[in-house]
C-alpha cells in the first residue's frame, strides 16, 4: 500500500482521486458553511506545500511562513477593502481608516487599488522579501537554529508591526468585511463556489509543481544539501541559491494561499500570521510526514479539521491534545504518519541486522526508478556556477 | 542630560531582563544543542511562583526573597523532567528539540490557564522596592535597579560555577566535546542533567524577576522568549560572554530605537539589525572554536 502511494502511478491515482474528490465530490456533499471552512483549509493546506518543499526536503525549518502568508492576505485584504471603498462608500476610503485614522488612504496602499498591481504583489511580495532573507541568510551560511530563530524574529516583529499600525492596517482587529471579490459579490453562493474551487485548483497546481520539483535535478539537489551541504559545495554547486531558492517558492506558495484565505475567511488579523500560528502551520505537515509529497497536505488537512470539530467543543483539551501531537509526532516519529508502515516493516525484521534508518532525515529519497540524472555527472549548462571559496 | 540618563538606564534594565532570560537559555542551548521553547515557559512557572509564595507569606519583602531560590527549584525542577522524558533521546536533532519543546510550552501555557486562570495576576512589590532614586536628576525605579542587580548576581554566579567548581569544568568540557569529555570519563549524562537545572532554574528566578515590572499571566513565557533567543544567536550560542554584551546592547539599541520611533518599528528595526550583524559575524559575537558544534 505505501509503495503504492509513493510510486509514480499512486502519485498520479491519487492525484486524479483528490481532484474528483475535491472538485466534485466535496461541493455536491457538502453545505455551503462547511464549503467555506473546507475553503480555509485548503489555504493552509497549500502553505503546507510549501512547507514540506523547505522543511521536509530542504531541511530549513522554517517558522515565518505566517509572515508569507500574512504579507498576501494583507495585500489582498488591502485589495478589497478599497474596491469595497469605491464600489459601495463612494469615498474611496475603508471604513476603518475613518474610524481610527486620518480619514485618508495611505500612500503605500494606493498601488493596491488596482487589480492587476494586487495579483502581481501577491506573489512577488512574499518572494521577494524572501529572497532578500535568504540570501542574506543563506549566502553567510547561517544555518539551522540560526535560521530557525530568525524567521521566527521575523514573524513576531511582522505581528507587533501589524498592531502598532492601527490607522492603517487595522491593528489587533486586522482588516474584515469585505463585501465583493474583483466585482464579484462575496455572499452569492455562486460565487463562494468559486472561491472554493479557486483554492482547490491552486492546491493542486501546488502540488504537481511540488512534485515535478522533487523529481528533477534540482529536487535532487535540495535533499543533497539536506543531508550533505558540505559534500554539494565540493562537488560546485551553490547551496546557498539551492536553498533560497527553494525557500522563495515556499514563501510564495504561502502568500498565494494567504491571499485566497482572505476572500475565503473574510478576514486577516496579526492573530492569523504571529509566532503561534506559524509553528502551528508545522504541525500538520509533521504528522503527514514533512519529507513526502501528500504527507503535509494531508496532515494539515486532518488537524485542521481536528481542530475545528474539537476546539470549539473542548478549547482546553484542543490545546493540550496540540503541544502533545508536538511532542509525540517531532519526539518519536519523525517520519510522521507517512513512516508507520516502515516502522511497522522495521519491527518486523528486527534482529535481521537491517536499520539503516538514520534519525534526523525522514523519509525516502524515492522508490519508483524515476528518471534520476547522475548526480555525479557533468554538471549540466543550468546548474550554478562555481562560487569562490570563503 | 537626564533623558539620556533615563533612557540608558531603561535600555540597561531592558538588557537585564533579556540577560536573566537569556542565561540559561545560552546554557542549555550550548550543553546539547538544544533549542528549548519551553524556557519562557519555564519562566512564567517562576513568576507564578512569586505569586504563590505571596499569598502564603504575606510580607512582600520577604515572600520576594524567599521566591528567588523557589523560583529556581521549580524552573531546574521542570528543565530536569523536559530533559530526562524528552531531550535526552534527540540531542542530535537539535531542529527538532524547537518543535517538541514548543509542544512542551503549550501544554504548560494551557495548564497555567486552567489552574490560575486566563486574566493576568499580579504580585505586589516590596515597600523597599516602591520609588524611585535621583541619578543625575534622572529617576531611577528601584524595581528596575533590583533586577539589575540580581542579573549580575546569577551572572556573577553562574561564571563562579563555570570556572572554580569541578561541575564547571565538566559542563565546559562537554559542551566543548562531548565525545571526548565522555571518553575521558566525565558522565555526561549527569552533567546534562545539571546542565539544565541550573540553565532552566535560571529561567525560574527571570519569572520572579520579571513580576516585578508588570503583571503574571499564561503569555508571559512568549513575550520574553524570541527576544531571548535573538540574544543567543547575536551572542554567539554558548558564549557567555556574548549573551552579556548582546543583551545590553540589545537592551539599549530597542529603548533608543522605541525612543525615536515608535514600539512596533523599534522591534523591526532590532531585527534588521541582527540580521545585518550576522552578515559580519555569522557565528554571533563570540564562536566556539571546535569541531563537535558543527
Amino acid at each position: 500500500m505505501n509503495t503504492f502511494l509513493q510510486s509514480r502511478w499512486g502519485v498520479l491515482a491519487g492525484f486524479a482521486a483528490g481532484a474528483v474528490l475535491l472538485l466534485v465530490a466535496a461541493p455536491a456533499a457538502l453545505s455551503a458553511f462547511n464549503l467555506a471552512l473546507l475553503g480555509k483549509f485548503i489555504c493552509f493546506a497549500i502553505v503546507a506545500v510549501g512547507i514540506g518543499l523547505a522543511w521536509g526536503r530542504g531541511g530549513m525549518l522554517t517558522l515565518g511562513q505566517g509572515v508569507f502568508f500574512g504579507l498576501g492576505a494583507y495585500i489582498m485584504a488591502m485589495h478589497l477593502k478599497l474596491a469595497d471603498a469605491s464600489l459601495f462608500g463612494g469615498s474611496g476610503v475603508p471604513d476603518f481608516m475613518s474610524l481610527y485614522g486620518s480619514g485618508e488612504v495611505p500612500g503605500w496602499w494606493e498601488p493596491f487599488r488596482s487589480p492587476a498591481v494586487t495579483l502581481a504583489a501577491v506573489v512577488l511580495v512574499p518572494g521577494l522579501v524572501a529572497l532578500l532573507l535568504g540570501l542574506a541568510v543563506f549566502k553567510r551560511r547561517v544555518k539551522g537554529a540560526y535560521f530557525a530563530i530568525l524567521s521566527q524574529a521575523l514573524a513576531a516583529a511582522f505581528a507587533v508591526f501589524l498592531i502598532g499600525q492601527q490607522a492603517t492596517t487595522g491593528g489587533s482587529n486586522g482588516l474584515s468585511g469585505f463585501r465583493s471579490f474583483f466585482g464579484f459579490d462575496l455572499k452569492d453562493p455562486a460565487n463562494k463556489l468559486m472561491l472554493y474551487s479557486i483554492a482547490a485548483v491552486v492546491l493542486l497546481l501546488a502540488l504537481a509543481a511540488a512534485r515535478q520539483l522533487m523529481h528533477s535535478r534540482f529536487g535532487e539537489l535540495l535533499v543533497a544539501v539536506r543531508d550533505q551541504e558540505e559534500r554539494v559545495r565540493f562537488l560546485g554547486y551553490d547551496p546557498a541559491t539551492i536553498k533560497t531558492v527553494t525557500y522563495v517558492i515556499a514563501a510564495v506558495v504561502a502568500g498565494i494561499a494567504g491571499a485566497l484565505f482572505v476572500p475565503i475567511v473574510g478576514i486577516i488579523s496579526p492573530a492569523d500570521v504571529g509566532v503561534i500560528p506559524s509553528i502551528a502551520f508545522l504541525i500538520g505537515v509533521a504528522i503527514g510526514g514533512r519529507a513526502t509529497l501528500l504527507g503535509p497536505v494531508l496532515g494539515a488537512l486532518s488537524v485542521a479539521i481536528a481542530q475545528t470539530s474539537l476546539a470549539s467543543t473542548f478549547p482546553s483539551f484542543w490545546v493540550y491534545f496540540q503541544g502533545l501531537l508536538f511532542v509525540l509526532v517531532i519526539g518519536f516519529m519523525p517520519g510522521g504518519l507517512a513512516s508507520l508502515p516502515r516502522i511497522a516493516a522495521r519491527l518486523k525484521q528486527r534482529g535481521a541486522g537491517h536499520s539503516n534508518a538514520r534519525q534526523g532525515s525522514p523519509g525516502r529519497r524515492r522508490t519508483a526508478p524515476a528518471p534520476v540524472p547522475a548526480a555525479a555527472s557533468t554538471p549540466a549548462a543550468s546548474t550554478i556556477p562555481e562560487e569562490a571559496s570563503r | 542630560m537626564e533623558l539620556l540618563i533615563g533612557q540608558m538606564f531603561a535600555g540597561l534594565s531592558l538588557g537585564s531582563v533579556l540577560l536573566l532570560a537569556a542565561l540559561g537559555l545560552s546554557l542549555t542551548f550550548g550543553q546539547m544543542g538544544v533549542i528549548n521553547m519551553a524556557h519562557g515557559e519555564f519562566m512564567m512557572a517562576g513568576a507564578y511562583t512569586a505569586f504563590v509564595v505571596q499569598r502564603s507569606i504575606s510580607d512582600a519583602g520577604v515572600s520576594l526573597l524567599v521566591s528567588i531560590p523557589v523560583g529556581f527549584l521549580v524552573g531546574g525542577l521542570l528543565g530536569l523532567v523536559l530533559e530526562a522524558v524528552l531531550l535526552r533521546r534527540m540531542y542530535h536533532r537539535p531542529l527538532d528539540t524547537l518543535l517538541v519543546t514548543f509542544g512542551v510550552a503549550l501544554i504548560l501555557q494551557q495548564a497555567a490557564r486552567d489552574i490560575f486562570g486566563a486574566p493576568s495576576v499580579d504580585v505586589r512589590a516590596p515597600a523597599w522596592l516602591q520609588g524611585n532614586i535621583e541619578l543625575l536628576g534622572a529617576p531611577i525605579p528601584l524595581t528596575r535597579l533590583f533586577i539589575l542587580l540580581l542579573s549580575l548576581v546569577c551572572l556573577a554566579g553562574l561564571v563562579l560555577i563555570l570556572r572554580a567548581t569541578p561541575l564547571g569544568r565538566r559542563i565546559r568540557a562537554v559542551v566543548l566535546n562531548r565525545d571526548l569529555a565522555e571518553t575521558s570519563g566525565i558522565s555526561t549524562r549527569r552533567t546534562d542533567q545539571l546542565t539544565f537545572f541550573i540553565g532552566s532554574g535560571l529561567a525560574g528566578v527571570a519569572g520572579v524577576a520579571v513580576t516585578l515590572i508588570g503583571s503574571t499571566g499564561p503569555y508571559l513565557g512568549t513575550n520574553y522568549i524570541v527576544d531571548a533567543f535573538l540574544v543567543v544567536v547575536a551572542g554567539g550560542v554558548g558564549q557567555i560572554k556574548g549573551a552579556v554584551i548582546a543583551a545590553f546592547a540589545l537592551g539599549v539599541l530597542q529603548s533608543v530605537f522605541e525612543f525615536s520611533t515608535t514600539a512596533s518599528i523599534g522591534k523591526v528595526l532590532i531585527l534588521v539589525l541582527i540580521v545585518v550583524f550576522l552578515q559580519l559575524r555569522p557565528q554571533g559575537i563570540f564562536s566556539l572554536k571546535t569541531r563537535s558544534l558543527a
